[in-house]
């Protein structure tokens, strides 16, 4: 009896061993979610980067995510429980996770993480983010080209650097083609109340606006749009089916590359080598020119409208169009960047000023 | 230009008319229910829901304040027949109608449905500044007879005056011969229902399409309401319209470029819930009008 015991205990310890063998094959990924993917918007763009990574690499590695948490100290317990579960490599999908990723990646210094559009590193943890500012742009240049009334209606979430300078890149394009249009913002202090983001669109309406931008999450201000017959883009993903006629185009974020990138720099030993200081882990920060971020099929705008955005598109790809070029002054008339010069990555996230035809003052 | 932001404002208060205003009864029936905003969910997916596949909004609002009525019968079976502890039990209720809601929306997301229409009344609907109160759609419009309705139930008849008693003394009502657990089980029922038809109102009017969590807590702004208004229907209804109002000022302030901060004009509502609290309170509880057994479990004993 007892020699049995044994022998079963030495095929069961076999058993778990070979398991944790073929698991070890496999690179485990996890991701953290704000929101439920969905279909559209913000976590959807995540998710199918997600999807392209698995295809990517197939039976190497072995994906996981978890759905709606809350940005803040909660979401440190879901990154351990990923660390635990064995993940290897762990993206936090929005910038609230960063100080939350910070603290567990200085627990646990074996583990890989990538933080999206935060800007704090640690020798395992690196930041990723898309230049999505660079569609804005584009955007700008076609709102321009489009208003009537001359007033371009913004929704914004948080005065985040990413926002002031996503609504800044939007003012350049807007202004690269109509000196008389300028943009009134709106902050609803969400990336999601659907209810919140139509009653904003209703009221930039309501006040003349003629097309309308979003850097918040959901279709709300595009189907807002579409009733009252005006015009909008889309924000993350294409949202063109909620808003037929209203959707001028989309700047999709396209984060398969980079999560694929990344992933096999880990395969390949060669991931924890950052630029930053102590050799910290990197900054990925690219846009149009990588496809890092896509824009959707112009429509519902004259032909001549849509050569103008493309043209703009195909410049910033290449780099002969420089979005923040000198000169250019802020709303209040002062110059911010004298003729001949380029704002730097430092320039950019250090916004803290609108440029011309941005009306308003950024809340504190 | 005004008449279109009155109008954003009357859109934006009538769910948490609705919502109060079914919380009201339920309250003033001596039971705090704190699953609105559950109740409100599972309104406004299965109204979603049921408006996508039969391609008619009013089936929506049927089926929103149907769903919004089981839920408040699951509520009613734990604090009416387990006498189970009631603010436990709404808080249960509103994270359950969470997490079904979007448990049984994940297949409704990213599809887009033709919302309720506005029914412009003839002539009326053309008068200045005031004909904006004549260009809404059915749902509104029966809101304001429901508080109508409710408010003369409530203080005209004998039903409602039994309710009410059930409320103030659920023993002396017992005593009296009065079934408090079935008035009770009706104020309950008739709570969910409105609870159900306020969630509708966000994907068949608001914004047509459904989303996890859509309601991002308005549910609890009619709670708050009905403390506001101190459990009168006609003043839940000016509170839902100031709320409005607020909420849709603070937006158009800053569209306007008033210079002052829109995190201010965002708390000026539950600055004055707070405030009204306060004076209502300072004037003792009978002038604050809450129900004496508000929030008590029923046992009988005798």
């Amino acid at each position: 009896m007892k020699r049995m015991l044994t022998a079963l205990g030495a095929l069961l310890t076999t058993a778990v061993m070979s398991l944790s063998a073929a698991q070890a094959d496999k690179l485990k990924v996890g991701f953290v979610y704000l929101t439920n993917p969905g279909d559209h918007g913000w976590t959807y763009a995540h998710e199918v980067g997600r999807q392209q990574l698995q295809d990517h690499f197939g039976d190497k590695v072995e994906t996981t995510y978890v759905e709606n948490v809350p940005e803040g100290p909660d979401a440190a317990r879901v990154i351990r429980e990923l660390v635990a579960q064995g993940n290897k490599v762990i993206f936090t999908t929005s910038f609230g996770y960063m100080e939350p990723t910070l603290k567990v990646a200085k627990e646990y210094p074996d583990v890989m993480f990538d933080h999206i559009t935060g800007y704090k590193r640690a020798p395992n943890m690196a930041t990723g983010n898309i230049r999505f500012y660079e569609g804005r742009y584009v955007q700008g240049v076609v709102a321009g080209l489009t208003t009537k009334s001359n007033t371009i209606g913004y929704l914004a979430a948080f005065p985040i650097p990413e926002v002031i300078q996503g609504i800044n890149a939007f003012a350049r394009g807007l202004r690269s083609v109509n000196k008389d249009a300028s943009i009134k913002v709106v902050w609803v202090n969400s990336w999601y109340d659907p209810v919140k983001e139509a009653d904003a669109a209703k009221v930039l309406i309501a006040e003349g606006a003629d097309v309308l931008a979003q850097h918040t999450d959901s279709p709300a201000m595009l189907q807002t749009a579409e009733k009252a017959g005006v015009k909008g883009f889309g924000q993350s993903s294409d949202m063109h089916k909620f808003a037929p006629k209203a959707q001028l185009f989309s700047s999709v974020n396209n984060w398969g590359p980079y999560y694929i990138s990344q992933v096999q720099k880990v395969m390949d030993g060669t991931w924890s080598t950052g630029d930053g200081p102590d050799h910290w882990a990197g900054n990925t920060w690219k846009g149009i020119g990588d496809d890092y971020l896509v824009l959707t099929e112009f429509k519902n705008m004259p032909a001549e409208v849509a050569a103008k955005a493309e043209a703009a598109r195909s410049g910033i790809a290449s780099g002969s169009l420089n979005i923040f070029e000198g000169p250019m002054k802020d709303n209040k008339g002062n110059m911010v960047l004298e003729a001949g010069k380029v704002l730097d990555d430092g320039g950019l996230w250090g916004m803290n000023y609108y440029v011309e035809g941005v009306k308003g003052n950024i809340p504190n | 230009m005004f008449d279109e932001l009155l109008l954003t404002v009357l859109l934006t208060s009538i769910p948490l008319i609705l919502a109060a205003t079914g919380e009201l009864v339920v309250e003033r029936s001596g039971v705090l229910n704190l699953g609105v905003e559950g109740m409100m969910l599972m309104g406004a997916v299965a109204a979603f829901g049921a408006a996508s596949l039969s391609g008619s909004p009013y089936i929506g609002i049927l089926s929103g304040g149907v769903a919004g009525l089981f839920v408040a019968a699951i509520f009613s079976l734990f604090v009416l027949g387990l006498a189970t502890n009631q603010v436990a039990t709404g808080l249960a209720l509103t994270i359950f109608g969470t997490g079904l809601s979007g448990l049984i929306g994940a297949p409704l997301v990213g599809q887009a449905i033709e919302g309720l229409p506005a029914l412009h009344l003839p002539i009326l609907s053309g008068l200045p500044f005031i004909g904006v109160f004549f260009q809404l759609d059915i749902l509104a419009y029966g809101a304001i007879v429901i508080v109508g309705l409710t408010s003369f139930f409530l203080m005209r008849t004998r039903p409602g005056l039994i309710l009410r008693s059930v409320g103030i003394n659920h023993d002396s009502a017992h005593a009296l011969g009065y079934n408090v657990l079935r008035v009770r089980f009706y104020a309950i029922l008739f709570g969910g229902f409105m609870a159900g038809l306020a969630g509708a109102y966000l994907p068949l009017v608001l914004t047509p399409h459904w989303a996890e969590g859509m309601t991002a807590g308005r549910g609890w702004i009619a709670l708050a309401l009905v403390v506001f208004a101190s459990w009168q229907p006609w003043r839940v209804t000016i509170g839902a319209v100031l709320f409005g109002g607020v909420t849709i000022m603070q937006l158009a302030g800053q569209a306007r470029g008033w210079p002052i901060p829109a995190q201010f004009l965002s708390m000026l509502p539950y600055l004055a819930t707070i405030i009204v609290l306060v004076t209502i309170a300072s004037r003792g509880h009978i002038a604050l009008g809450a129900p004496a057994h508000l929030g008590k479990s029923f046992f009988i004993t005798r």
